[in-house]
Parts: C-alpha cells; sequence; structure tokens
C-alpha cells in the first residue's frame, strides 16, 4: 500500500490520471474524460455503469457492486452496504435502517465499524466504515485504471450539499488511504448541472434550475442559479421519507400482498425471502423507470414458492403516488425556499435519477439525457480541468475570499420602447442572483426609422401575477409570460417585470436606419457599474461609470 | 464575452432636450447585495478565479488569455525546424514508401515521438516540395517525393495506421547488449535501455522499470513477471505485401490477403518469442537473481540445518531421559527390595512383640486372678479372656505395646482391671468397639 500512498500524494500536476466518482450511498460511477475532452462514464468489470455501492467478502474473498448486491440474500451478514452516509459520523448521529438487511453498523473508538467475516478461516473482524469506503474506492480505481490502461491517481469525488467538514475529510482520507489524491470535492447537483451544460448544444445562459435527485435512500433537491456559467446554489432540500427505497416498499408491499393470497404466507417475514423481495422489486422498479410494464419474479420467494407477477405504470404510479407527491412537494418547497416561483424555473432537467419514474416537473419537462451519469461526467469534467493545476492553487481558488461574493437581489437591465419608467418594457441584461463581479452584453434593435436613442439602465424586480380569470388582453407583457400550456381559466400566473430604481441614462446619437446598439454592463466586485454603449458597427460609443453604493 | 442576447424590442428614441455629460447621465447605484458562495466548479468559475486572485478585470483578462494562447502558437511553429532532407531520399521513387519513415522530418528522437500525437513535421514539407513549388522554383516536375509525403501524412493523422508503422519502426529498439559490453558494471544501464524500448509496446502502462543492483526482490520478479506476461499490442499489418486493388483477381487478392494475415501471424509468435528469449537471456545473466537465489538458499539451508540440529538435540535429549528412567527404574526396584525386607523382618519382630504384648496382657488378667476372690470358675476367665481378646482385635501394635508396658509391672488385681477399664473406655468413646461387647471391663 505504501506504493499506492506516494503515489496519491506525490503525483505532480503532469503525472496526475484523474476520474470523476460518484459516490452515492447506493450506487457510484465512475467517468473518465476522453481525449477530445468529452467525459464518458464507464463500465466495471461486470459491465454495470451505476455500480452499487455495496461490498461483500465471502470466504475471504471481495466482492463489490452488482456481485455484492446479490450477496444480500445468502451472506447478509458480511456484506456491507449504505456505507457512504456513515463516513465522518457519530455513531449516535446515524440512521442506521438502511443497514437492517445487511452487515450492521457498531460504535467504535468514536467512529463506525462492522464486524464482518473478510478473511478466510478466521474470527470476524472489525472494519471501520473508512476502511470499507477505501476498499470500495479502490475498486473503483482499479476498474478504471483498468479502462484508461493508466494507473490512476487522483480523482473528483461528488458529495452531497450538506456534508459537513468531518465528512468531507472522513471521505478525503478513505480516498487517500486508496491511493487517489482527492483534487476537489464538488457537491452532486452541481457537478450534474456542469455535466448538462457541457452539452455541445447547450450555450452560456442565465437560468434558474432545479436538480432534483431521487436517490436510494434520500433525495436531494436543489435550486441552483447559473449565470454565465458561475453556479450559486440558492437552496437546497435533504429528504429521507420520499426516496427510492420508499419506492421499493411500495412495490414489495404490493408483491408481498398478492403472494399471501396466493400461498397464504407473508414473504417478509423471513431474512431471506425479504432479501429476494427488495432485490426483485429494486430491478422492477427500474424497469418500470423505462418502460410501461415490468415483470416481477422471483423463483422460491418463501417456503419454496415460486412468484411471478407484472406490473404496469399506472398501478405503480397510483401505488407509489404518496412518494412521488412527497417528492414533488419537496421540490416546490425547495423553490419557494430560494424565494422564486416554479414559473421562475427555467429547467428542471434531472428530476429522474437513477432511482424513479416519471416526476412531473412543476414548469418544464426533465431534459436531460441519461441524468444518472450526470453526476459522474461532471466530476470527470471538473477533474479534467483541474489536474494540470498544483493542489496550492486548488486550494486557493476554492477558499471562500475567492467562492464568496455579492449577488445582485434585483435584475438589471434597459427599458424598451419608452423611456416612460411605468410604461416601458424591461428587458433584463443582467439577472438577479448574478455574481459579481458580472459583464453582460446585449444588442438591441433601434426604432425603424433610426436616430438618437435613449439607453436608460433600470433595475428590474420580476413578481408573478395572477389573473383571475382569461384575461382579454394582455397588458403588453406577453413576451414575458411563460409558456403556460395548461390555462385554466380561473387562475392565469405569469412571470412580470416591475421596473425599478433608475440607475442611467446615455444616449446614442444618430443611429442607422434597422440598425442595433450594443450596450454591455460591467458590474465590479464592489458593484460599480460601468456602463458602455454604441452602435454596432460604429465607433466610439457612451461610457460611463455609476459609482459603488 | 463574445456572447451577447439580441433584443427586438427597439429602444426609446431620446426625448427632446435630453443632455448629459458625454451623453451619459448617473442617477442611482445599484441596490445592496447578498453575499453567496458560488459553487467552485466549471471552466467559468476557474476564469473567475483567475481573475479574482490576480485582481484582473475582465478585459485585463480578456487580453491577457489572448497573449498566452498566441505565445503558444508561436512556440507550436518554432518547434518545427526544418531540416534539410537527406538527398537520397530525395530520390525515392513514390513506390516505395514504404521504407520512408513517416517521420523523417520529425527532429525527435523516436522514443520521444511515441509520446507525441502531433503530426505537424510533414506539413512543412509539403510547403516546401508540392510539386507546383519546385516548378516554380525551377526544379524539376518529379513529384516522387511529394508522394511520399503524402503517404506519409497519410499514416501519421490515422491513429491506427500511425501504431502499425511504431509497431515495426525499428528505429526506437535498443538492441540488447552483448554479454561482453554488459560485464562492466554496465550490464542495468544497458539492459534497462533494452527495456525501456520494449516496453513502448505494452498495452499496460507504465511499464516497471528494469531497476539496477540496489532494486529490492519484489521489484525484480514484479519486472520479469510482467515482461513474461508481456502483452503486447504490436502487430505487423505496416509489412503486408500490397493487395492487388482491382476487382478483377478476387483469388489473388484473397490469397494475398490468407497469406498477409499468416506472416502476421507469424511474425507476432516471433516476436514474442524474441522478447521471451531476451527476458531469458537478461535473466540468466541478472547477478540480482543469483544473489537472490543464494540469499533464499541460504536461508533455506540455514532451514535445514536448524530443523536438523533441533532434531539431534531433541533425540538426544529423549536418550538421556530414557536411560534416566531406567536407571531409577532400577534404584527405585532395588530400594522396594530392600524396603520390602527390613519389612519383613520389622513385621516378623513386631509379630513377635505382639505376640509377647498379647502374653503379657493375657497374663496381667490371669495375675490378677481373672478379678475374682479364690478358684476362678471357668465362666469368669472366659468372659475375661473374651473381653481381652477384644480388645486386643480392635487394637494395633503400638496401642498393644503401650497397653502391654502398662500392665507389665502391675501386680495388684484392682490397678489391672483399671488399666483395661481405661482402656476399654477409651476404645468405645472412639467408638471402635461397641459398649455391649465389653462384659468385664465396663
Amino acid at each position: 500500500m505504501s506504493a499506492e500512498e506516494a503515489s496519491a500524494q506525490g503525483a505532480t500536476p503532469g503525472e496526475r490520471v484523474a476520474i470523476g466518482i460518484s459516490f452515492g450511498n447506493s450506487n457510484s460511477s465512475i467517468a473518465v474524460t476522453s481525449f477530445d475532452d468529452k467525459a464518458e462514464v464507464i463500465a466495471n468489470e461486470d459491465g454495470d455503469r451505476q455500480i452499487p455501492t455495496i461490498i461483500s467478502y465471502v470466504d475471504g474473498e471481495e466482492y463489490n457492486g452488482q456481485q455484492a448486491k446479490q450477496q444480500l440474500i445468502r451472506n447478509y451478514k458480511n456484506t456491507v452496504a449504505y456505507f457512504r452516509d456513515y463516513l465522518g459520523q457519530d455513531f449516535k448521529s446515524i440512521d442506521p435502517t438502511h443497514s437492517h438487511f445487511s452487515a450492521h453498523p457498531q460504535e467504535h473508538d468514536s467512529t463506525i465499524a462492522f464486524t464482518i467475516q473478510d478473511k478466510e478461516e478466521s474470527e470476524p473482524s472489525t472494519v471501520t466504515v473508512s476502511e470499507i469506503a477505501t476498499r470500495h474506492l479502490r475498486r473503483l480505481k482499479q476498474s478504471a485504471s483498468d479502462y484508461t490502461g493508466k494507473q490512476v491517481n487522483s480523482a473528483v469525488i461528488t458529495i452531497p450539499t450538506n456534508f459537513s467538514e468531518k465528512q468531507k475529510s472522513a471521505l478525503s482520507k478513505a480516498a487517500a488511504d486508496a491511493g487517489l489524491e482527492v483534487l476537489q470535492l464538488i457537491h452532486e447537483p452541481v457537478a450534474a448541472l456542469l455535466a448538462y451544460d457541457a452539452r455541445p448544444e447547450s450555450k452560456v445562459a442565465d437560468k434558474n434550475v432545479v436538480v432534483a435527485d431521487l436517490g436510494g435512500t434520500r433525495s436531494d433537491v436543489a435550486v441552483i442559479a447559473s449565470r454565465g456559467g458561475i453556479y450559486t446554489i440558492l437552496a437546497t432540500a435533504h429528504d429521507y421519507e420520499y426516496a427510492g427505497v420508499h419506492l421499493d416498499k411500495v412495490l414489495q408491499d404490493h408483491f408481498a400482498k398478492d403472494f399471501i393470497k396466493w400461498h397464504g404466507t407473508d414473504p417478509r417475514e423471513d431474512q431471506r425471502s425479504m432479501a429476494k423481495l427488495k432485490l426483485e422489486s429494486e430491478a422492477t422498479k427500474k424497469a418500470l423507470s423505462i418502460g410501461t410494464n415490468a415483470n416481477f419474479s422471483v423463483e422460491s420467494l418463501a417456503e419454496g414458492a415460486d412468484y411471478a407477477s407484472t406490473i404496469n405504470r399506472l398501478r405503480y404510479e397510483t401505488i407509489a403516488r404518496k412518494v412521488l407527491d412527497g417528492f414533488n412537494r419537496l421540490i416546490e418547497g425547495v423553490v419557494k425556499k430560494a424565494g422564486l416561483d416554479v414559473l421562475e424555473i427555467d429547467e428542471n432537467f434531472a428530476a429522474i435519477f437513477p432511482e424513479s419514474t416519471a416526476i412531473l416537473a412543476p414548469s418544464t419537462t426533465p431534459t436531460a439525457i441519461n441524468p444518472s451519469e450526470l453526476q459522474a461526467r461532471g466530476a470527470a469534467l471538473q477533474a479534467s480541468l483541474i489536474q494540470e493545476y498544483e493542489a496550492e492553487d486548488i486550494d486557493q481558488s476554492t477558499h471562500p475570499a475567492v467562492t464568496t461574493v455579492k449577488h445582485l437581489t434585483n435584475a438589471v437591465g434597459v427599458l424598451s420602447i419608452t423611456g416612460d419608467e411605468s410604461k416601458g418594457i424591461f428587458t433584463p441584461i443582467l439577472s438577479a442572483e448574478t455574481a459579481v463581479p458580472a459583464r453582460r452584453t446585449i444588442h438591441i434593435n433601434v426604432p425603424k426609422e433610426g436616430g438618437d436613442v435613449l439607453v436608460k439602465i433600470v433595475e428590474g424586480g420580476s413578481h408573478i401575477k395572477v389573473t383571475k380569470e382569461e384575461p382579454a388582453k394582455t397588458n403588453g407583457n406577453k413576451d414575458d409570460s411563460d409558456e403556460d400550456s395548461d390555462d385554466e381559466p380561473e387562475e392565469r400566473r405569469e412571470k412580470v417585470w416591475k421596473v425599478g430604481k433608475v440607475l442611467a441614462e446615455a444616449s446614442v446619437k444618430d443611429t442607422k436606419k434597422g440598425g442595433k446598439v450594443e450596450v454591455m454592463i460591467n458590474v465590479a466586485g464592489d458593484l460599480a457599474v460601468t456602463v458602455t454603449a454604441r452602435e454596432v458597427g460604429a465607433k466610439g460609443g457612451v461610457r460611463g461609470t455609476i459609482s459603488a453604493p | 464575452m463574445a456572447t451577447h442576447a439580441n433584443v427586438n424590442l427597439p429602444l426609446p428614441v431620446l426625448p427632446e432636450g435630453w443632455s448629459g455629460e458625454k451623453d451619459f447621465k448617473a442617477i442611482g447605484s445599484i441596490s445592496a447585495a447578498t453575499q453567496r458562495s458560488i459553487e467552485p466548479v466549471g471552466p467559468h468559475f476557474l476564469a473567475h478565479a483567475r481573475r479574482a486572485r490576480h485582481k484582473r478585470t475582465f478585459s485585463e483578462d480578456d487580453r491577457i488569455q489572448a497573449q498566452e494562447n498566441a505565445k503558444k502558437v508561436e512556440d507550436d511553429d518554432s518547434g518545427e525546424i526544418s531540416e534539410p532532407e537527406d538527398p537520397s531520399m530525395l530520390l525515392r521513387d513514390a513506390k516505395d514508401w514504404k521504407t520512408t519513415t513517416p517521420y523523417s522530418a520529425s527532429p525527435n528522437t523516436a522514443t520521444e515521438r511515441l509520446k507525441t500525437k502531433s503530426s505537424a513535421p510533414t506539413a512543412k514539407k509539403v510547403l516546401k516540395h508540392h510539386p507546383d513549388k519546385r516548378a516554380a522554383a525551377g526544379g524539376t516536375e518529379d513529384d516522387s517525393f511529394f508522394k511520399c509525403i503524402q503517404k506519409a501524412t497519410e499514416v501519421l493523422l490515422d491513429p491506427i495506421k500511425r501504431r502499425q508503422f511504431d509497431s515495426v519502426d525499428e528505429r526506437a529498439d535498443v538492441e540488447p547488449p552483448s554479454k561482453k559490453a554488459a560485464k562492466d558494471g554496465k550490464y542495468y544501464k544497458l539492459w534497462s535501455a533494452t527495456f525501456k524500448a520494449e516496453g513502448r509496446f505494452s498495452k499496460v502502462q507504465p511499464v516497471p522499470k528494469f531497476g539496477d543492483e540496489k532494486s529490492t526482490k519484489e521489484e525484480v520478479d514484479a519486472f520479469y513477471n510482467f515482461f513474461y506476461n508481456f502483452d503486447s499490442w504490436r502487430s505487423f499489418e505496416y509489412q503486408d505485401e500490397d493487395v492487388p486493388d482491382d476487382n478483377e483477381n478476387r483469388d489473388q487478392k484473397r490469397h494475398m490477403e490468407r497469406k498477409n494475415n499468416n506472416a502476421r501471424k507469424k511474425k507476432k509468435t516471433e516476436d514474442s518469442a524474441r522478447l521471451r528469449k531476451l527476458v531469458d537471456d537478461a535473466m540468466a545473466g541478472d547477478a540480482r537473481i543469483k544473489q537472490f537465489r543464494q540469499e533464499a538458499n541460504a536461508s533455506k539451508n540455514k532451514k535445514k540445518l536448524d530443523k536438523e540440529q533441533a532434531e539431534r538435540d531433541a533425540k538426544e535429549a529423549k536418550e538421556k531421559e530414557k536411560a534416566k528412567a531406567e536407571q531409577d527404574k532400577k534404584d527405585a526396584e532395588e530400594k522396594a527390595k530392600v524396603e520390602r525386607e527390613s519389612n519383613k523382618k520389622n513385621k516378623e519382630q513386631a509379630k513377635a512383640a505382639v505376640k509377647k504384648n498379647r502374653r503379657v496382657m493375657k497374663g496381667s488378667v490371669k495375675d490378677a486372678n481373672y478379678f475374682v476372690e479364690g478358684e476362678a470358675p471357668a465362666s469368669a476367665i472366659n468372659a475375661v479372656l473374651a473381653d481381652v481378646e477384644t480388645i486386643q482385635g480392635k487394637i494395633d501394635a503400638d496401642e498393644t505395646a503401650e497397653l502391654a508396658d502398662k500392665l507389665r509391672d502391675l501386680k495388684l488385681a484392682a490397678d489391672i482391671k483399671k488399666v483395661w477399664t481405661a482402656e476399654a473406655k477409651r476404645l468405645v468413646d472412639a467408638s471402635k468397639i461397641k459398649e455391649s461387647d465389653i462384659k468385664t471391663f465396663a
């Protein structure tokens, strides 16, 4: 192991072979960047891209991933699952519910450990959760090394947004023990968004995004403001009540009841039957995420009786309604917490994480391609971006002094059509929650006949206008109203801009007919604003500064 | 930042009488901002961090970045030295392009080249040797070298073809050292170079190093294991005979393909055998292996000797023990014999003493005239003697002797009776006899 550690600590930027790891409580995945800077999730030796975060020992041999998952049926005592969330925690503060059907966590010298038989013909040994994580990461590292043909020695790992410093350092230590230098720990939703924004067709734009992750044992939702490629988390929520296991539970109960009807015994009462029921329910759930029908079949479910059944999507959604609704409420709650309205969410892309079926979106439909891979791909992208830097550089760049900046409370934009503040139409240039310093440029048409124009820089606040009945006429804000497809006649909600404080006025003289004016706003770190306005294609222009408040 | 949004709604017309200094009027200032943490992720954040740490503004940063990019291009350019070609190469016929190595123009060494992906070397050659240019410069219109360049570019740009060429590019090989050359301390250096060159064909990278005399046994073992299980990407398509392109002679084409395939397989096998022999040779001359073997033997021998010694010791100890046990047994037997004999004597003596004492006892009661006045009746004699015998039967030799001593010098019947009564009482108290058994001495 000494060589491993040496490589983890001493890799110079040039020698780094970095990967992205999404280390989830239920599943992990690994991604690498190929030579053309595209991140791809790679399969382990079993061909799985979603590698269950489970490690199991049979006769001293180590099994990982899907193979280890199968051991939950026969060998649950020597199988450790759902251990990610125990890292760096006190025994008192963990919720061991999910480890009920695997090795049980125990208190061990201020940390958490499992008693497992991990060597042949010896007494069961006590292995700390840190060591378990190390072994799991080592397997992931090995898979990636086999794939790339180079010894992987560093990684960017994703973590939930509510990971404490202690948990972070525990994870870093576990990774270092596995011979991986942790270049950076990045937040899961941000990693997903980064990968999503790395699609070739995506453009850098200002948008509010909800990243909802219905995970195996927990659900995490984050509202992220993406401003010119810089991400700010506005609000997060974590929930342990509406997660993948609860969807599994619904299916388990459904099939168990059916089984009781036929055979009179409850498979949920027997440890092994329960394990089989759990595994197959999970598989069925995943099948339902893709198709409209799914089979459920288990050999010798209980008392030697085989069981086979099918379920369709509609039925499933009916019985799982409670969980799905809970998840939706969670999303809506977070949006509210962020001080936004669902109409102000521009993209809601990752609602389907591996565990889920269709989750209805508050405003727009989920758009992501293969959302389960996004986190790992985002981590790999980040790894490829920063692997050239010295560790010290990375530390300094991620220091709070750099990352904590001022964010605009109001949008800043120009008025169109008329200079009158009460009637002009506000066009945002910089959105609210934009991190400063920031710079944006827009092109605005001039009136048909050209001539002198007024550029009026104003602040704008958005609010949700609720109209009680179907409005006969829109008050000129039609372009701002969201594409609210299911118009209900009683209540119509739309987003409108309200013009706020006037910041500055400038004039651009003698514009040509059909020309355009370029307005560039540059907000400095101290909120001083520089405005440049000029006609596109013309020389000169107007430049002025608004002093900091 | 090149991106900008377009807005179709027109700007308002400048109202009459609007004026401002330099056409600009600052009116208010931006509302107070909130402090939040941005996520340290993504290319745009990196740009932000760069600006924040170096305290650059947007336009400064744009300029510096642009400069850096420009510099890079220049460096790349200057790296491409246009060296003169070997005149013999220029005379090559286009048909012989395979013998012209695609790397001919590159200034790098063969091994270095394997690391680079760049295929630039031919680019400048094209400028120089293009038939049009040559013609313009008054040269011949012979374009055979240009065709070679074209072929070379084709090979270098296609990763598969390039790999095929690299497979057979022997200029990067380092010949294994002869025994003589490797003798005087250069052994590790020379073989290292050879194996470093061989290592370029490995699918698994990095390749373990040959090491030197200080390498540990694990390192040396790892090295030889690696090379004995060498997984090579080397292939020999590049040396194929050309398959005729025409559609007419299909059989001929297939025949050639088969032939090529067989040749490739054969070459691959030969290559594996060559490498194996190479490793064998290296191992045979490797002083470290000998040393490790000696060490292993020494430790093995040591173990063996230790074991034998231990066995010998154990045997000796056992024999000693055995002899001692026999002696002990003999001694014990003799002792027992002596004891037995003396015991017998003692016993006889004791028996005689007891008999004598008993006689004394009986004599005492007789002296006491059986504790009656005048002629003793037979019944009284019997009763007294029965009691005496009862008591005699219950007491051992010592007690008998003691009792006899007490009785020996007594003449008075009352005294004798007193002694007997006391003795009977003692025995009754010790519950050796029952009170009812005693008649006279009760």
